[in-house]
Parts: C-alpha cells; structure tokens; sequence
C-alpha cells in the first residue's frame, strides 16, 4: 500500500506590530504610491524586541496541531525553515522542541531562505512516504526585520516577519502529489546577507543585500518553470489547479507565474500587501490564511511555490 | 526591418499598457512611456521570448529607447 503525506492542518502567527508604508516614508525616502505600485506592499508586520523567530514558531505550531486535532506526542519529525535563526547553534528547531515540551523526535533547521518551506515541506514528505514519520510538522518562521538595513530603502520596505506551520500526517490517500526543488550557486551574489561570525565579531555585511532587477527575472522564468514541471510530475494540467499559493515577495512576480498558470487572481492567496516578504514563512502563512478564510477547501488543488537566495526554488503540488 | 519595428512596438505597448499610436521610435521607456525599473526588465523578457534571442543584463541595461530595441534585436536576430 502506498504511503502518502497529508496536511492535516495549518496555523500561523504573526507579531502584534503593524508598520505601514506610512510609517517608513517618516523615516526614510519613500512613499507609499512607490512601494505600492513596484511590490504591491502596504504594511508588514515587525517583531517585539524580545521575541525571537522559535517564539513566532512555537505559536505557529500550537495552532497547526491544534487545527490538525493531533496531540504533541504524536509528533515524530519536526522540520524549521529559517533565514533568521535564533542563534548560530543549536537550531532554532530543537529550541522549538523545548518552547513546545515535545522532544525525543527529530529535529533540524533548514535553510533555502525563501524557498525553505518548499524544501522543509519535501523533506519531510519522503520521510513520511519512506515510513520514517508518521506525524511532521513543517514550519517556516523569520524574524528578518532583524538582517535589515533600515536607512537601506531599496530592501527594508520589503520585508516582514511572521512564522506559519503545518502538520503533515500519514495517509492512504494524497495530499502531497509532487514536490519539485532546485537550486543554482551560481547566482548566490545577487542576493544575500554576506557578513560571517567569526574572532568574535561579524566579517562582513550583516544587512540583506538584493540586486533587485536580476531577482526579479530569475525569479519569473524559475517559478514559470518549476510549477510546469510540478504539474507535470503528478500528471496533471494547468486547468486542474485550483489554488496557487505563492511565496509573496513581489505582487508582479505573482501575477506573473499566475498568467502562465492561466489562473485568476482570484484563485492566487495573496497575503504580501499585509504581511510583506516574510521569506521562508510566507508560503505556510498564505496557505493557513487561505484555509481560514475558507477559500481552500478539503479536496482542492494547490500549488505552492517559492524561490529565495541561493538561488533556490521549487514547488509542491497537494490535494488539500 | 519594418516587420521587426512593429513587433517590437506592439510588444512595447503591450508590456507598458500604452497605446501602439504612441509608442514612437525615439520613445523613452522611462522618460516618455511612464515604465518603471521593473516595467524595463518585463519588456527585455518580453523580447527575448518573441525574438528568441539572449540579452545579457550589461546589453539590456543600455536599451532604454523604442529604436535601442529594434537595433538590438535587428542585429541578433538568428
């Protein structure tokens, strides 16, 4: 009998800080209309000073199992995707485990920046399908407000922080039908934070740095390409798709991949002019937004798809 | 050439939602048709999908004109 993974169910969290585009032209040179019209952005939210990326995970996870009517001792895998872990060692998922009071399992970080989620959610997929879980949950979390340079308005406009889980569980019948991942080193300098820890302070830049025009066509032509070949692994077409839930970086990039989808904007979750580019929890986030508005329903289509720093892409396609 | 000139132009009018009537061969992408840095990297995608040709960031960065497009493209075509 073939094992598939299933979500179970989805939470999310967000910090109580809202910065609008208001906000930031007071402190820098900007304005709302350019933002807007470039990003499709009008507010994110921004971490308290004390809470860190396992505080937005922890609660995040809380409510996928709550939404999922697991228990926390029925998990047996746990995989974080982080651009912004807590601290350089352990992982920010082991400090998950211990915020959460479940341990004993698996437990590990994953980094693929804004493509993390896809990646976490593919890992543990085969974990499931190999019989090495039956229970795992997924989650991206970022507190990037903390890489970003704010007199930088080419970059700090575009950001947020936030943190969106999933319970993935053991089952008959699919859920996940293909994931696909890629990734290619050689365009690592066109987006990335370069600044190291090392003799006790940080080499580098610790600022998020974005050749914003070269992302921005990479980005287009990978997305078309990679939800083509997500459709294409499980067999399926473009017309069967009910739901595209996109990592939400930029509204053009979107509206984009959802015209070579052929697919509404109705039919697309977007979650970027509230939340902004929340990296590796953006996908998870706009997936628990589209469950809770009651716009995905069990039984539909989804694509999910993301691609971040590295370069690193990929998309999943599942039956809610 | 001619049939070069109004493909790129119907592609330009396209990308930048402005009529064909005034997309001119002296036009400026940014200066007299309103794109913005983005709008610039949609259209070269855009002319690299219909002509079927390559063109290298430090190329697109100096076609900022309707006429710098058909150059480009008239002298890569395949």
């Amino acid at each position: 009998m073939t094992i598939y993974s299933r979500i179970a169910g989805t939470g999310s969290c967000l910090p109580a800080q809202t910065l609008t585009n208001h906000d930031l032209a007071q402190r820098i040179e900007t304005n709302d209309e350019w933002i807007v019209s470039r990003t499709g952005i009008r507010e994110r939210r921004i971490a308290a000073e004390t809470e860190l990326t396992s505080d937005l995970a922890v609660k995040a996870v809380e409510a996928a199992i709550e939404a999922a009517g697991v228990s926390r001792d029925e998990i047996d895998l746990l995989i974080l995707a982080t651009t912004t872990p807590d601290q350089i060692f352990p992982s920010t998922a082991c400090i998950v485990q211990q915020k959460l009071g479940a341990h004993g399992f698996p437990a590990f970080d994953v980094q693929a920046v804004c493509a993390g989620f896809i990646y976490g959610l593919t890992i543990a997929d085969q974990f499931i399908r190999s019989g090495g879980a039956k229970c795992a949950v997924v989650v991206g979390a970022e507190v990037i407000s903390h890489i970003l340079d704010w007199t930088d308005r080419g970059t700090c406009i575009l950001f947020g922080d936030g943190a969106g889980a999933v319970v993935l569980k053991a089952s008959d019948e699919p859920g996940i039908l293909a994931t696909r991942v890629h990734a290619d080193g050689r365009y690592k300098d066109i987006l990335n934070v370069p600044g190291k820890v090392r003799n006790g302070a940080i080499d580098g830049s610790p600022w998020v740095y974005m050749d914003g025009s070269a992302v921005f066509k990479f980005a287009v032509r990978a997305l078309a390409d990679v939800a083509e070949e997500t459709l294409n692994a499980a067999g399926m077409e473009k017309a069967d798709l009910d739901w595209l839930v996109p990592h939400q970086a930029n509204l053009r990039i979107i509206e984009s991949t959802a015209k070579h989808l052929h697919l509404p904007m109705d039919k697309v979750i977007v979650t970027l002019d509230k939340h902004g580019n929340t990296s590796a929890a953006s996908i998870p986030l706009a997936l628990d937004e589209g469950v809770r508005s009651g716009r995905i329903q069990r039984g539909q289509s989804v694509m999910l798809e993301g691609i971040g720093g590295g370069f690193a892409w990929g998309g999943a396609l599942l039956r809610y | 050439m001619e049939q070069i000139e109004q493909r790129v132009k119907k592609i330009v009018a396209e990308q930048l939602g402005v009529p064909e009537t005034d997309v001119k061969t002296e036009s400026s992408f940014v200066n007299d048709l309103g794109a913005d840095s983005l709008d610039t990297v949609e259209l070269v995608m855009a002319l690299e999908e219909e002509f079927e040709c390559e063109i290298p960031d430090e190329e697109a960065e100096k076609i900022t004109t309707v006429q710098q497009a058909i150059d480009y493209v008239s002298a890569h075509l395949k």
